[in-house]
This record gives structure tokens, C-alpha cells and sequence, in this order.
């Protein structure tokens, strides 16, 4: 450590100070108080409801429907008569514009969505702001340009639409992972009935205005709300011809199990178990932003979060003594605040599974470090956690948490880090941190996972394929390989 | 006096040597007693294969391709064989003609699978095929040789490792590709080649969870069974038609990796 690093390492951190508060405006964003189903271009009175709330505060928000199986069928109906009578019909490069034009309003109307983003799901606003909305938009306008172009991304090969596409996707980027399902799916030509996680329904429910201000025709997307049930009544449907999943892996089993016979084409994007590999070489306070990124990055509700750090030996206690200095200086707290780093936990529910797999991992014999941090009383919360001491076979080294917490195993060898990281059913995502370009190629062949990162962490692209190997899944979404799963292809 | 041939003993195919069922079970199928391999030699094969995946993924594609060439070759050589085990000659050398075919794949199916992403950030961002890993085939009892040769050279051509069902009615040509395959540079375990019941063999490789992927081809009714326990660890499954030739049908069972690696300085 050269003399410089060691004066800033102890550097003392002010303790006496605070920061001002620094909330970002709510009122750009107008509730209503009840809202209904999105079918055939018009609202539907929902029959049953439920009350959504904001995570960080436990304050109710709104109601909203919870679909019932007839309401799922409307929605699916009002799919199939798109579908049939209008949306088939509309030329590719009409097609492409309708998704350019809703690109363009998600710019547009981005704070808006930006701060509902965060009042429902709890993340902080610099995270929806500058992570889910630009993506989000982006992930339109991508697939705008293929709407028109599909004989070219598949030479030789005749494609056609697969029809109605069943989509549900999960809470974690509400507003990411519709424009991950529904861009694609209108670009290759389909109509869709989208459902939004039971605890996140506003976003979708406000980008139904988006997609009346685009003038969409009516049934071309169709969103319904509600638990699990709802999702099960759309995946059984007969009306719909291809579903498409991101969720737990236990939840996409059953699924697969649901669809076994029926030639449905299916799409899963499940869970996930990353390492995120530190070599000895590697830039360490980069790494250390880059572990920080991996793992408490929307409150590390992310599918392919890095919640397993590989340490090379040789630089274990640098790597823990730097990354637990960072802990301190996380902000946690109102997802509104635009100095907020760590935002609420996105439901109580979930707030159990973690508290309840971190219990675990204190049982099994791992070291829990905790920065020092206040959490709000109201809301779900969790501060962010680092275990050492973690042996492979721990449950919070096996499972998969969906929360800020980190555990750190080590390695000596390239060939151990693989064999380490490559140890769980899961393979959506690996990290490595290496300043040697070869050593980077090397790993990447071979970890077992459908992304691999090289000196970042948690990047996405419209243009990149994502997904997964294993029990992570199947099927790809972003770039031209995104549009297969939305395509027959003779 | 004229003298007795030596007639063959019809046995499975795992990790490149040939064993009898550890059951000690055979069935009569085309006038032989052929291995009736049970739901342990099920589990042999797959742990074959598994081990017999880093070598064979792990060989350079031009490689692999020359393994596969040498595959033709040595059908072609037993051809007169083969043709008494198939509908004949032409079915003999249309198996032939497509292992060579799939063997031209091998080095070409990165550059029509893969692509290089223009993402918005200072990274080279690709994505390239790879093998899926160990995948379950169940094969159909038509046409005998090439509904096998069309279904396990897909996976193999794409760096995958088999363990083949041959067709319960129709085995005998499976052994015989299990003897060209023994001579052809195919490294032992990258194919593995099991006789018997497919009711009772089936569920086994489909619930296995150390198999990755499952072609249903020749699974006629039983499918949504066997599809429901490949849900157990998210195979990868897929309904062929026998007599395919497609590099898609090559890439259903690879996975699509995506590489971010940095620009700088």
C-alpha cells in the first residue's frame, strides 16, 4: 500500500455531520385513487382490489385491481382481437413508429416516472432516475428499429409473429422490465397482456397513459394487476401463445411445469447466485465501487446482483478493511432523497426472507459487519450487510437473498475462482476485476453464466443479451438474439 | 465344413467402452438380444458425459469439426452394415452427407450465432454461443440411423455431450453408430448410447439434474410427462423432427453468453 493510500484509508469520516435533506418533488406524480385494468384501450373497473403502498413509509398509495380469472380473459380476448383484427395489418415501419413515438414520451415524462418508480418500489430516485427511466426508454427506441428490419436479423428464415404474448414480470424494475417484455414483443409484431408484480402496479398502470398519448390501437397491450393468481390465470390461458417470465426460479419451475405439453413458447429469467471475482491485480478502489455496485445497488433486489465476492487471498484484508470504510459512508434511508444510496425493502414479505436468510448465515458460523447506520421506523428496511468467514456450503453463500447483503469467500488460484463461482444451480451473471486483459478472456470462457462483466458490474444495454444458463433460465432478452423469443421462424 | 461366424454381442455405449446393462437384462428386438439398460446405467451414462464435457467443449471448433468429419468417414466405411440396419443405402448415405454437413458448422456457428453489441459505454460488448452441456436425446423409431445421426449430431456439433435413447423397436443401428463413433476421434463419454425400454428409461434422463437439456423427438405421447420433470432444474427442452438439418436446431441447445470487457487506456 503506498503511503498515500494508507493516509487516505485513515482518514477519519466526520461523525458529527449529516446531509441536508434533499427530496425529490412528489407532486409531478398525480395518484389516482383506484385504479382498474388496462383492456382494449380502456379502463376496467377492477371487481376485487388490493392496496398498494410506498415500502418506505407503509403509506397507502392507491387501489388497484386484482384480476380475476374473467378479467384475465378479457384481457387476453381484447389481445386476440387486436391481434387478429388490426395490429397484424399494421406495417413494420408504422410499427416501428408507434414504439419510437412511446420511447419518446418515456423521455419525455421521465422525472414523473422516475419518482412513482421510487414512491412504489422503494429505490432511490438516483437510481430510477438515472438507471431505470433512461433504460427504459432506451430499450424502446432500440427495438423500435428492429420493427422493420426482422428479415434481416434472421437471413434465411421467414419471421412471423408468435401471436399473444403473457408476460409478468417482477418488482424489482417495474418500469425496466416492461419495456423488456413489451419493446421486443410489439416490435416482432405480437399483442400483449402484461402483468406487473402484485407489490408495483403503479408505473405500469401510468404507462398506459403513455401508451394513449403514443395512440396505440386499443388490445395491442393489455395490463392486468395482482398476485400471484393473476399471473398463474395468464399463463394458463389458451388464448395466449407465448409466455415470458422474469421472477424467482421456483416460481418459473412451476410454470415450465404448467406449460409441459402444451407447445407454448416460454421465456424464464430467474434467479441468480453471481460471483463477483476480485484478482489480486485488479484496480482495488474500483473493485471495492464495483463490489458496492454489485450487491447494494437497488437495495440488491437484482437477479443478477453479486452477492458472492471471490477475494484472491493475497488481498482479502485490503478488500474487506476498504469495503467495510465504504459501508460507512452508504446513505440508507428515504428513496426520495436524491442523496440516498440504499432505499427501502421492497415489501415486508421480502424483508422477512432476508432478515430470515441473514439469521441463517450468523447460525451457520459466518461474521455479520453492519455499518453503523439509523434506519426510518416506518417501512421495511435493511441495513447492508457483509458476512466473512462464509464456507461454500452456507446458505447465504447457496441462496439467493434479493437484498443488500454481501458474502465473501476466497480464492488462491484462476481455476478455483471458476470452479467457485461456477459451484451453484444458478448462472445468470459473473463479475471479474482484473487490469490483465487475457486473465479477463480466460475467465470468461469459462464461468457458466449468460453475462459476464469485466471491471464493472450491473451494466445493461438495449443492444446487450441478457439471461440465463442453468437454473437461471432460458432465453435471451436485449439485443437482436432479444427478438427470437417473440418470433416463429421458418 | 463351412465356418461359424462369430456373431456380435449387442451391448450399450458409455464413456466410450461398451457394457452390458448392469442389470444383466436384455430384450429382443430385429432378431438379437440387445442390453436392457436400466435406470442406473441411466446414471452412468450421464455421469460419463458430464465428464467427458470440458474436453470436447473445450476443443478449438476447427477441431471439433475434424472429430466430426472423421465420424462420416467411418459410417461410410460400415456402410454396407449400416444399410442392413436402415431402410438401406440412400438412408446410410444421407446420415453420411449430414454428419459432414454439421461437421462444416462446427467453426462457423459463432460468427452466425454471435454478435459484437454496440453498447452505449466504453466496453467491447459480445455475445457468443456455447454448449448448453450434457443433453438427454430420446430418438424415434424412423428412419432407424438417421433420425439418431440428425438429432445427436446437432448437440454435438455445438460442443455438447449426449446421452442417446435409441429407438426401443429399432436398435440395432444405434450399436453400430456406437462402434463408428468408438473409431472416429469422438473422445469416450461425448456420446453415450443406451438400449432398452424407453417408458422406463425416459423420466429418468428427464429428471436428472445433471442433464441440461432433453430432445423429445422420438418421446411420441409421453411428452408432457417428461416435460413437466425437466422442469426440475430448468432444462432446455425441444421437440425436433428426425430428419432435420438446420443450424437452428444446432442452436437450441447453446446458451448465448455476453462479455463486457473494458476499453481504456
Amino acid at each position: 500500500m503506498t503511503e498515500l493510500e494508507r493516509k487516505q484509508d485513515r482518514a477519519p469520516v466526520p461523525s458529527e455531520w449529516t446531509y441536508a435533506s434533499a427530496p425529490e418533488a412528489r407532486d409531478i406524480v398525480t395518484l389516482q385513487d383506484r385504479y382498474g385494468h388496462y383492456v382494449g384501450g380502456e379502463w376496467l373497473e377492477a371487481r376485487e382490489t388490493y392496496t398498494t403502498i410506498s415500502p418506505a413509509t407503509e403509506e397507502p398509495l392507491a387501489e388497484v385491481g386484482q384480476a380475476t380469472p374473467e378479467e384475465v380473459q378479457a384481457a387476453v380476448d381484447a389481445a386476440r382481437d387486436a391481434y387478429a383484427n388490426g395490429w397484424s395489418d399494421v406495417s413494420p415501419s408504422e410499427r416501428a413508429k408507434y414504439l419510437f413515438r412511446i420511447a419518446r414520451i418515456l423521455q419525455e415524462r421521465s422525472r414523473e416516472f422516475a419518482v412513482l418508480e421510487s414512491l412504489n418500489g422503494g429505490k432511490p430516485i438516483k437510481e430510477s432516475r438515472d438507471v431505470d427511466l433512461p433504460l427504459s426508454a432506451a430499450h424502446f427506441f432500440y427495438y423500435a428499429g428492429w420493427a422493420d428490419k426482422l428479415e434481416y436479423a434472421f437471413p434465411n428464415r421467414k419471421p412471423r409473429p408468435v401471436g399473444v404474448a403473457g408476460q409478468i414480470i417482477p418488482w424489482n424494475f417495474p418500469l425496466l422490465m416492461l419495456a423488456w417484455k413489451i419493446a421486443p414483443a410489439l416490435a416482432a409484431g405480437n399483442t400483449v397482456v402484461l402483468k406487473p408484480a402484485e407489490t408495483t402496479p403503479l408505473s405500469a398502470l401510468l404507462f398506459c397513459d403513455v401508451l394513449r398519448q403514443a395512440e396505440l390501437p386499443p388490445g395491442v397491450v393489455n395490463i392486468v394487476t395482482g398476485d400471484g393468481r393473476t399471473g398463474a390465470e395468464i399463463v394458463k390461458s389458451e388464448g395466449v401463445d407465448k409466455v415470458a417470465f422474469t421472477g424467482s426460479t421456483d416460481v418459473g419451475k412451476a410454470i415450465q411445469r404448467e406449460l409441459a405439453g402444451t407447445g407454448k413458447k416460454l421465456t424464464l429469467e430467474l434467479g441468480g447466485k453471481a460471483a463477483n471475482i476480485i484478482f489480486d491485480d485488479a484496480a482495488l478502489d474500483q473493485a471495492v465501487e464495483g463490489i458496492i455496485n454489485g450487491i447494494y445497488f437497488n437495495q440488491g433486489h437484482v437477479c443478477c446482483a453479486g452477492s458472492r465476492l471471490l477475494v484472491q487471498e493475497s488481498i482479502y484484508e485490503p478488500v474487506v478493511e476498504k469495503l467495510k470504510r465504504r459501508l460507512t459512508t452508504l446513505r440508507v434511508g428515504d428513496p426520495l432523497d436524491k442523496n440516498t444510496d440504499v432505499g427501502a425493502i421492497n415489501s415486508k414479505q421480502q424483508l422477512d426472507k432476508i432478515q430470515e436468510l441473514v439469521a441463517s448465515g450468523a447460525e451457520e458460523g459466518a461474521e455479520i459487519y453492519q455499518p453503523p447506520c439509523r434506519l426510518p421506523e416506518q417501512g421495511y428496511w435493511f441495513a447492508p450487510t457483509v458476512f466473512t468467514n462464509v464456507a461454500q456450503s452456507y446458505r447465504i453463500a447457496q441462496e439467493e437473498i434479493f437484498g443488500p447483503v454481501l458474502s465473501i469467500l476466497t480464492f488462491r488460484t484462476p481455476d478455483e475462482a471458476v470452479e467457485k463461482a461456477n459451484n451453484t444451480p444458478y448462472g445468470l451473471s459473473a463479475g471479474v476485476w482484473t487490469e490483465k486483459g487475457s486473465r479477463i478472456l480466460w475467465m470468461a470462457e469459462r464461468l457458466r453464466a449468460g453475462v459476464v462483466w469485466a471491471n464493472t458490474y450491473n451494466r445493461f444495454d438495449p443492444s446487450s443479451p441478457f439471461g440465463g444458463y442453468k437454473e437461471s433460465g432460458f432465453g435471451r432478452e436485449g439485443g437482436r438474439h432479444g427478438l427470437e423469443p417473440y418470433l416463429d421462424l421458418t | 465344413m463351412t465356418r461359424l461366424p462369430v456373431k456380435k454381442t449387442y451391448k450399450l455405449f458409455i464413456g466410450g467402452s461398451f457394457p452390458r446393462s448392469e442389470s444383466g437384462r436384455t430384450y429382443e428386438a430385429e432378431g438379437q438380444n440387445v442390453a436392457r439398460a436400466s435406470r442406473k446405467d441411466v446414471r452412468d451414462a450421464v455421469r460419463a458425459a458430464r465428464g467427458a464435457l470440458p474436453k470436447w467443449a473445450g476443443m478449438t471448433a476447427y477441431n471439433r469439426g475434424q472429430v466430426l468429419y472423421r465420424l462420416a468417414e467411418m459410417i461410410e466405411a460400415r456402410t454396407a452394415e449400416f444399410a442392413d440396419l436402415c431402410s438401406g443405402r440412400p438412408e446410410v448415405e444421407r446420415a453420411v452427407d449430414r454428419t459432414v454437413w454439421y461437421a462444416g458448422w462446427a467453426d462457423k456457428l459463432a460468427q452466425v450465432l454471435g454478435s459484437s453489441n454496440p453498447v452505449a459505454g466504453p466496453y467491447f460488448n459480445f455475445t457468443v454461443p456455447e454448449p448448453t452441456g450434457v443433453v438427454g436425446v430420446i430418438a424415434a423409431d424412423e428412419p432407424p440411423l438417421l433420425g439418431l445421426v440428425s438429432r445427436v449430431l446437432q448437440a454435438l456439433t455445438g460442443g455438447n455431450v449426449v446421452v442417446a435413447l435409441a429407438s426401443e423397436t429399432r436398435p440395432l443401428a444405434a450399436i453400430e453408430l456406437a462402434e463408428a463413433l468408438a473409431t472416429s476421434d469422438v473422445p469416450g463419454g461425448v456420446v453415450n448410447l443406451l438400449t432398452g425400454r424407453r417408458a422406463e428409461l425416459a423420466p429418468w434422463l428427464a429428471s436428472h439434474m445433471d442433464v441440461n437439456a432433453l430432445d423429445l423427438t422420438g418421446a411420441d405421447g409421453d411428452s408432457p410427462e417428461l416435460e413437466r420433470a425437466a422442469a426440475d432444474n430448468v432444462k432446455r427442452v425441444v421437440h425436433g423432427d428426425p430428419d432435420a438439418q438446420s443450424p437452428w436446431e444446432i442452436a437450441s441447445f447453446l446458451e448465448l453468453k455476453t462479455v463486457w470487457h473494458p476499453v481504456g487506456q
